[in-house]
């Protein structure tokens, strides 16, 4: 297969994810979207490195999922710390930083 | 053979996140995220990067995926409503995301690289191996290799101080 259709489909895969993120509210699904993001991103960098025949792109490709592993695990800490002190499950009424 | 199995697993990619974005409860997201995870590893394979696809079934489909489980699990199956209450931000979010597709697409197809119409460049062997990952961290990209791992560090600290429970004070005696 052709490269392009690869950066087609990570295209088309974060175009899915940002339409999650920005319409659905529960932050657990919030995060698993942003996840579909990241994924998006990597799979144009492992498309690249094929393109250009040096493995560069899949080692960028490999601290990505590094990097998400962090995210999540920072992520879910916060999910269960305000699941703790009983705040709504809603993105859009952690709004304190707004006042 | 090459095209029937990327098409199966773009299918099969798009429907695990369109299926992330439409469940209403969050289980059923993970789950479909699984399945999308499974299938871009089916794509790495494909680009001849063995061991990219090795680490996104056993460290992402497998480690990451049961800690979301475990999360879910503990704040409670919420049957989170898909936005009902604004469906014009819902509608604007959708219009967005095809105007960013568009772009993306027409940025990649005029980008004027030459090899995005081939099957890339050719490869030596052991291309994507883990011996020329291992070999590449531990050279070229150490210093990264020795952030992230700070990084990774920071994040296990970070998780226990955000989640871990409330010591009770020491009693003095």
């Amino acid at each position: 297969m052709d490269i392009v259709w690869y950066l087609v489909l990570s295209a088309l895969i974060f175009c899915i994810g940002a339409v999650g993120v920005l319409t659905r509210r529960s932050p657990l699904v919030v995060l698993i979207c942003l996840e579909l993001m990241l994924n998006a991103g990597n799979l144009a960098l492992v498309a690249f490195a094929r393109m250009t025949g040096t493995a560069d792109g899949q080692i960028f490709a490999l601290i990505v999922m590094i990097v998400a592993a962090a995210e999540v695990v920072i992520g879910l800490g916060v999910i269960v710390a305000m699941y703790r002190s009983r705040l709504p499950m809603d993105v859009d009424a952690m709004s304190e930083l707004k006042r | 053979m090459e095209a029937v199995v990327f098409w199966f697993a773009a299918v099969l990619a798009v429907a695990g996140a369109i299926g992330v974005v439409l469940q209403r409860n969050p289980f059923y997201s993970v789950l479909a995220l699984v399945v999308h995870l499974l299938a871009l590893a089916v794509l790495f394979l494909l680009l001849r990067a063995e061991f990219l696809a090795a680490a996104q079934v056993i460290v992402y489909a497998g480690a990451v995926m049961v800690l979301y489980v475990f999360v879910v699990a503990y704040v409670g199956g919420l049957e989170a409503p898909l936005t009902e209450e604004r469906p014009a931000l819902r509608v604007l979010a959708v219009v967005f995301s095809g105007a960013l597709l568009a772009e993306l697409s027409v940025a990649i197809v005029g980008s004027g690289l030459k090899a995005l119409d081939t099957h890339g460049a050719d490869l030596e062997a052991g291309f994507g191996s883990p011996s020329q990952i291992g070999e590449l961290f531990l050279t070229k990209f150490l210093i990264a290799f020795e952030l992230v791992s700070l990084l990774l560090l920071i994040a296990a600290v970070g998780a226990i101080v955000l989640a871990g429970r409330e010591r009770e004070p020491e009693v003095k005696r």
